[in-house]
């Protein structure tokens, strides 16, 4: 080939560890999660936050949005919201209480309904968004209400109440609940610090949407699809399968949320899940997702889940009432955005 | 130049109507080996909808596509792709966000096996992505850095690398010189140039003269739909390609409107030059 050229342009770029650090993704997340340990150990470390008991307290708070940020934050990369999973535990959550408690099936049976369920209404909401091109936010706003109301009508409809319990004597000595609700107790003085087996699905799931991400053709088609749906589609990628796709994973992921929730706690309620969508989002979000696709990290959103956690249990172990919670997970999120945009910035910049 | 035996991609009288607007009629074009055509015209004048057709994102509405002598229909982009027909957009030739390596093998994801599972084999990626980005003269410390890092040009070179390599037989280029600076512009012509030495067959979309007359063989006008012509570079001088697109006359007189201004103003002061020569410029250069 010619290598003979009019002079060109300065091609190499040097980039200095320190710039690669702060262009990654997980970067701010890995500043913020630090930043928000380091407060609560200084203002909390005391009361308890640093303690066993404190670390099994947040860890479990994280395992539970960290589930569904997994599967959120691979959809958003993809450049598409679900609003549906929180109102997806609850009815996820209902199916396997009233299955278990109301019609007398085995766990196991209830708990694959309640999926079977989820993948059903993730394609719908999948299929709807990727045929109709209507935003996510929208489509998912619907559905988020939809799923809720249908929750309550049919909850009541046939119980007369909102909520189901009674599904201890049929899980306590059922190996396949174990699934969901096993865990690891650490006595403590007179309290038992319990080390919950929704962290390892947490951690599980956070390993296996990096491993997708970042390894496998798929993942490179999640980055595509999000960064220019038309530019992908060009190359050959099929966009719409993959969205339809990722919405039936965060749909599953809100399953399986349910699924813990309503074994470990041997009820149900119609109201449970509420907020989890922006939970979710934040936690994407903190960990570096940017809201337009095209990129984000699971890592990152696995730090995000550990920054909310944290900050959770910390406010109640500093004393603060739990009512500022939502106070500081607000600043945290638009601190967030602030140092997202600001290395997106840096990770695209044209040379001109 | 290789001038026998069919042309590698045909359309053959093909319309397209939206409602009841005339997108384009009764259009033809052959492009052969070797062989660069460029389809010019104003905005508007249709030159997206044939070149859309021909990379099979929507079918003509009548009249056919020919690929190397025989009828065909386009299930979608992607079957136009695997019958060698390969289209870089301006402005959707890459995405940005994404490093260097998974923009030129988005889509064709080279595979390794580890057990059951199937991942990306990146060496193989990077090593191809870096030989061929060489090869075109632009040298990479890291094909990992991100798409956004590079100038437009050398987007648009990358994405016709990347055609290239994913066998492509004609190569459609759309408006890849108009967002350039001249530098850059002559750069990716150059690669159009190379790429016709290779025996691909290249349609060169474009409304810019200075850019198509250096590297064209053909030149198929369009004028609110319809063809005003085809025209061997031997027929044709710049200027005369710059009046048939319609734009030579409006050009010619702005520029003697401007230049008595100057005059008038201050002799020498601004000096203006007819917009033809900036294209020999161009040609000289590239």
């Amino acid at each position: 080939m010619s290598k003979a050229q009019a002079p060109a342009p300065e091609r190499v770029r040097r980039v200095s560890p320190l710039r690669g650090l702060i262009t990654r993704p997980e970067f701010g997340a890995i500043v913020g999660t630090t930043a928000v340990f380091l407060i609560f150990s200084a203002i909390a470390g005391g009361s308890g936050f640093l303690s066993v008991l404190g670390a099994a307290n947040f860890l479990e708070v994280a395992a539970q949005v960290g589930i569904i940020g997994s599967a959120v934050s691979l959809l958003m990369i993809a450049g598409e919201f679900d609003l549906s999973v929180g109102s997806m535990v609850g009815a996820a959550g209902m199916i396997v209480a009233l299955g278990i408690a109301q019609f007398g099936l085995p766990p196991v049976a209830a708990v694959a309904l309640a999926f079977v369920f989820a993948l059903f209404v993730g394609w719908l909401n999948g299929t709807v968004v990727v045929r109709t091109g209507l935003p996510s936010f929208i489509v998912t706003l619907g559905s988020l209400f939809i799923l809720r109301g249908a929750t309550i009508g049919l909850t009541r409809f046939v119980t007369g109440r909102t909520q189901v319990g009674g599904l201890d004597e049929f899980t306590r000595s059922d190996p396949f609940s174990q699934l969901f609700t096993a865990f690891v107790g650490i006595p403590q003085g007179t309290a038992t610090a319990q080390f919950k087996v929704a962290i390892v699905w947490w951690i599980g799931l956070a390993l296996l949407a990096t491993f997708i991400l970042l390894r496998t053709p798929f993942g490179n088609w999640i980055f595509g699809a999000g960064g220019s749906a038309v530019a992908a589609r060009n190359v050959g990628v099929p966009v719409a399968r993959v969205k339809v796709l990722l919405f039936m994973a965060t749909a599953a992921s809100a399953a399986l949320l349910a699924c813990i929730q309503v074994l470990s706690v041997g009820s149900g309620d119609v109201l449970r899940g509420g907020q989890k969508e922006f939970e979710a989002i934040i936690t994407a979000v903190i960990g570096g997702t940017i809201l337009t696709g095209g990129y984000g990290s699971a890592i990152g959103t696995t730090l995000g889940a550990l920054t909310l956690g944290m900050t959770q249990m910390g406010i109640i172990f500093a004393g603060i009432p739990a009512d500022w919670y939502q106070f500081v997970l607000g600043g945290l999120l638009l601190a967030a955005v602030f140092v997202n945009d600001w290395v997106r910035r840096r990770a695209s910049e044209t040379r001109r | 130049m290789t001038l026998d035996g069919p042309p590698l991609i045909e359309a053959r009288g093909v319309s397209k109507y939206f409602g009841k607007v005339i997108a384009i009629e009764e259009i033809s074009l052959q492009v052969r080996p070797g062989e660069v055509v460029c389809l010019l015209g104003d905005n508007g004048a249709g030159k997206s909808t044939l070149i859309k057709i021909l990379s099979g994102v929507f079918p003509a509405d009548s009249g056919s596509v020919l690929l190397e002598g025989e009828a065909v229909h386009f299930a979608s982009p992607r079957d136009a792709i695997a019958r060698g027909i390969a289209t870089v957009y301006q402005d959707l030739a890459m995405i940005p966000l994404m490093s260097i390596s998974r923009n030129f093998f988005l889509g064709s994801e080279p595979r390794r096996q580890i057990g059951p599972i199937s991942i990306i084999d990146f060496a193989y990626a990077d090593r191809i992505t870096r030989q061929k980005l060489d090869q075109m003269g632009i040298h990479l410390r890291d094909t990992t850095q991100s798409v956004g890092t590079l100038s437009g040009g050398e987007r648009q070179s990358v994405a016709i690398a990347r055609a290239e390599y994913f066998g492509a037989k004609v190569l459609i280029l759309d408006e890849p010189t108009s967002a350039l600076g001249v530098k850059e512009a002559a750069v990716v012509l150059r690669h159009i140039v190379q790429a016709r030495a290779r025996g691909l067959g290249v349609i060169l979309i474009t409304h810019n003269v200075n850019h198509a007359y250096p590297v064209g063989d053909r030149f198929l006008i369009l004028d609110r739909g319809r063809s005003v012509g085809t025209f061997s570079k031997a027929e044709l001088r710049p200027d005369q390609l710059l009046s048939l697109m319609g734009g030579g006359e409006e050009l010619s007189r702005l520029s003697h409107e401007l230049e008595s201004y100057a005059r008038a103003v201050d002799a020498g002061a601004v000096p203006i030059e007819p917009p033809v020569q900036v294209g020999e410029d161009v040609a000289g250069g590239a």
